[in-house]
């Protein structure tokens, strides 16, 4: 058994989110509505990566989700990966795509926004400049950060 | 969702020409009531009187009817309703709605909660689309053409919305830009990386003599004070330049001097009575362009 192995352990089923930025992961339980999951969901922070240094993992048992979800991590973890377990094998590894559009997760950033005074669904279309994103809010044109946006 | 006008950018190269070409037509004649039987809104939930004057006579003048408010103090939005039923209630009635509110984006949430064309009569500093085509109609009018000339931006380029939405409809007929700003009122980040992208050659100044000369468009900018959080940014700023006739010797022959208005100290009376004034005339096209804006929206003058 190798040492990874020995830090997290194995899921039967379900999926599991690798190469998060530690940062990003208590965001990224938020951007994936995990508040309310029943199953088994084991959270790693601060792992060490070759690839970033310090990552977090996330486990989820007895859960899989659609491209479209799986997509908003995206937005904070571009280079995060998904493995979908079932019966302990690797039977599917997802790469993620930024989507166009956000559509109500996030916030402009903008105070004088209409989006901050009155009750309007958010809508952003996403701006890729090399390894980063930011988001431009559809109503008043403003670009956010991904930092302030989520 | 009816065609509406909230962004510049809304509006294509074709779009916009059309506009002014129709614009023209207003000019030469400006009694034209085909708009008799229709209902506009005017609804200004902060206070203007230019703007505001302007679209009300254009709807006048074409026949229509006007009904809204000037404030907004004394609707039900200040007993709490929301822009939304506002908007719903106030669609029901009219066949267009111009709208002016402090708050940004929020004209393109109209236009997607209503049923009638909406025009943005400015949402906050973020866009104010007629003032631009009353814009470029002046320069085409004054130039005889949009192409290739060479526009000096002078004054706060930081906050000030129709230098912004000017840069982004003049990229569509290679021009040159002069930006005269000091330090803390430079054009945004964002605004030049639109230029790098679309090709379009800047030069960045902070001394209004350094290139007065070599320009065909000279477009003034008062530093507005309602736009800045540091009053003490403003107090350092708000003088920075003053233009007056003296400083015009050595100016191209065909340059003019636009200015939205209201302006404040940083055009000299003495520059009125130049050849080189143009912003009177630029505030009375902004009539023509208006009927011209209202009458495609509504269909009546259609790109061919």
């Amino acid at each position: 058994m190798s040492h990874k192995e020995l830090v997290v352990s194995a899921l039967e089923n379900g999926t599991v989110l690798d190469h998060i930025p530690a940062e990003y992961v208590y965001k990224a339980l938020d951007l994936l509505d995990l508040k309310d999951v029943e199953s088994q969901i084991t959270i790693g922070i601060n792992l060490a990566s070759k690839l970033h240094g310090k990552k977090g993992i996330i486990k989820i048992a007895d859960k899989f989700f659609e491209d479209e979800d799986l997509n908003k991590l995206a937005l904070i973890a571009p280079k995060a990966t998904v493995n979908v377990i079932r019966d302990f094998k690797v039977v599917e590894k997802k790469t993620l795509e930024t989507p166009a559009e956000v559509i109500g997760i996030a916030r402009c950033k903008n105070p004088k926004c209409v989006t901050n005074h009155q009750p309007i669904k958010t809508k952003f279309a996403t701006i890729q400049d090399n390894d980063k994103i930011s988001l431009k809010c559809h109503y008043c044109e403003k670009i956010s950060s991904i930092k302030h946006a989520l | 969702m009816a065609k509406s006008l909230i962004s510049i950018r809304d509006f294509t190269k074709e779009e916009i020409l059309h506009v002014l070409e129709t614009a023209r037509e207003f000019e030469q004649n400006r009694e034209q009531k085909f708009l008799e039987g229709k209902v506009i809104a005017s609804l200004f939930f902060e206070p203007s009187t230019r703007t505001r004057l302007s679209f009300e006579t254009a709807i006048n003048r074409l026949g229509a009817k006007v009904i809204g408010f000037s404030d907004a103090t004394n609707t039900s939005q200040s007993k709490g309703e929301t822009l939304k039923d506002t908007i719903k209630m106030v669609d029901n009635y009219v066949d267009m709605i111009v709208m002016r509110h402090p708050l940004e984006g929020s004209s393109r949430y109209a236009s997607e909660v209503a049923r009638v064309p909406v025009v943005n009569a400015g949402d906050g500093a973020n866009q104010h689309p007629s003032q631009t085509l009353l814009d470029l109609y002046s320069i085409l009018q004054t130039q005889g053409t949009l192409e290739g000339l060479t526009i000096n931006m002078v004054g706060d380029l930081k906050y000030g919305r129709t230098t912004h939405s000017l840069l982004q409809a003049m990229s569509h007929f290679n021009p040159k830009f002069v930006f005269t700003a000091p330090e803390e009122l430079k054009m945004p980040r964002e605004y030049k990386d639109f230029l790098d992208k679309s090709g379009i050659e800047y030069i960045e100044t902070d001394s209004l003599d350094a290139y007065l000369n070599d320009c065909d468009i000279l477009y003034m900018t008062r530093v507005q004070q309602e736009r800045f959080t540091d009053p003490m940014e403003y107090e350092r700023v708000k003088d920075v330049y003053t233009l007056n006739a003296a400083m015009l010797e050595n100016v191209r022959d065909n340059m003019k001097i636009l200015h939205p208005l209201p302006r404040v100290t940083e055009i000299d009376q003495d520059v009125d009575e130049t050849k080189y004034a143009y912003y009177f005339k630029q505030a009375e096209n902004g009539l023509y362009v208006r009927m011209a804006i209202i009458s495609y929206l509504l269909g009546y003058r259609p790109l061919k």
